[in-house]
């Protein structure tokens, strides 16, 4: 179960312990006052990674090794020079690194990183050196992404399949979400269903053009995707071949989503008024949950501010425990809540956090 | 000697010290500080060997680019540009 929690945000990493029955904030705190863009516990060796955004000094990365308290600086993704050829307009330096997983369980030592501005990147060697996936950055369709949240594509959902290492989905915003079954010499675009609303209406169906804010798969039920797209809430129940759409209450817009690592008809979504308006519908925070994949939902409020509440969940603002009942949710106005239940009912954590990048259990 | 001088906002990551160079240019001095402390290089350039877009380097009072020379008496500061906030 776990025991651990983390909140990477604008001014550094904090974490949460679980202790005598409660979730508190820890007193530990790492990379105080410096921007944490994400950060990951590889359950595989006890590893947990932090990715750094320094304004000046360009993006970095750490891990601490199981048991340590001391940080070590590692390597980061860095992009190849641009061929004198290329026609390629964006700038191949790396921005910020949006996301990072653990491969499988049968890949000890090997990560994913997605970046901006949008190149995937591997390691084999935990972080001591990585490549850029070249098969998913030379795809012709690459000319068609666009910023979505920044204003270069990024990369910020990487969805390793449990039953096959070398199965692997990334979300990317803009530019749809892709497949590979090799380990990634191979990538199809994986779309169908779902509709970019912002496109002129005879593009809305383009694949390379949809704007997934974040995707991801139920572990035990790998085939189940959930999505939170900038146009709406869609699942598959076929690893992506097709998408269906989903409406929830309040509204369909927001960030965030996360599903339950057993049951993949159980997902809950931080929903927002509209892409125009990044707020709570009438400034009262809550939580969609669906129970049936998607057919209903319950809103759930108790516990989070109803009155004057202007909070965001942002992508990875909401993770869920192995226990499918253990999730915290964190704001970019630096808002954190809990819930032991589901989402029945939250504990504030902290109300005054900086902005909120990431959250994570161990 | 020329002399190159780190912002101290350096030091909260790696050792900065004061480093004393015969070299012609800018980035002919950088490459001997990134040797002597390889760590340092990926925070000042990019990883396409170009100074970082909120880092500034000024020397003898004037803002320089990578490829400027070098006095024998020059003094180089390597500075975080405030726009980077």
């Amino acid at each position: 179960m776990a025991d651990r929690a983390f909140i990477a945000t604008r001014k550094g990493l904090f974490e949460l312990a679980y202790r005598n029955g409660e979730w508190q904030l820890d007193d530990r705190k790492s990379f105080y006052g410096d921007p944490v863009s994400m950060v990951l516990h590889d359950a595989r060796d006890g590893a947990t990674y932090a990715c750094l955004n320094l304004g000046h000094f360009g993006a970095k990365m750490h891990r601490r090794d199981a048991g340590s308290e001391e940080w070590k600086e590692i390597a980061v993704p860095a992009y190849p020079p641009k061929p004198e050829a290329s026609t390629d307009k964006i700038d191949w330096t790396l921005k910020q690194i949006w996301s990072l997983e653990a491969g499988g369980p049968d890949q000890p030592g090997v990560l994913w990183a997605g970046t901006l501005p949008g190149g995937l990147f591997r390691s084999n060697d935990r972080g001591e050196s990585w490549q850029l996936v070249e098969s998913l950055w030379d795809v012709p369709e690459r000319t068609q992404w666009f910023g979505g949240g920044y204003d270069v594509p990024g990369i910020h959902s990487i969805c390793v399949d449990p039953r096959d290492s070398k199965s692997v989905l990334v979300g990317v915003s803009c530019g749809g979400a892709w497949v590979t079954n090799d380990g990634g010499a191979h990538w199809q675009l994986r779309t169908k269903g779902m509709a970019a609303r912002y496109m002129p209406p005879d593009m809305q169906d383009v694949g390379a053009v949809q704007d997934p804010h974040r995707i991801v798969r139920c572990a035990a039920d790998p085939d189940v995707l959930w999505c939170q797209h900038h146009n709406g809430i869609w699942q598959s129940r076929n690893n992506a071949e097709t998408w269906e759409e989903v409406t929830a209450p309040l509204s369909s817009f927001g960030f965030a989503v996360a599903v339950h690592p057993r049951d993949g008809k159980t997902a809950w979504f931080a929903p927002a008024v509209a892409d125009q308006q990044r707020v709570p519908v009438e400034a009262a925070l809550a939580v969609n949950r669906t129970a049936d994949g998607g057919a209903s939902f319950a809103t759930l409020r108790g516990g989070l501010p109803q009155e004057h509440c202007y909070d965001l969940v942002y992508r990875h603002g909401l993770a869920v425990a192995d226990d499918g009942k253990t999730l915290l949710m964190a704001s970019t106005t630096g808002g954190a809540w809990l819930s032991t239940n589901g989402g029945d009912h939250w504990q504030t954590i902290s109300t005054t956090l900086p902005p909120v990048y990431a959250v994570r259990f161990n | 000697m020329a002399q190159i001088i780190f912002t101290q906002q350096l030091a909260r990551f790696l050792p900065v010290p004061t480093l004393e160079t015969e070299a012609a240019t800018l980035r002919a001095a950088l490459d001997e500080a990134f040797a002597a402390n390889p760590r340092l290089g990926a925070y000042v350039l990019d990883e396409q060997g170009r100074l970082r877009a909120n880092v500034v380097v000024f020397i003898d009072g004037k803002r320089s680019e990578l490829d400027v020379a070098l006095r024998h008496d020059s003094k180089i500061y390597v500075l975080q540009a405030l726009s980077g906030g």
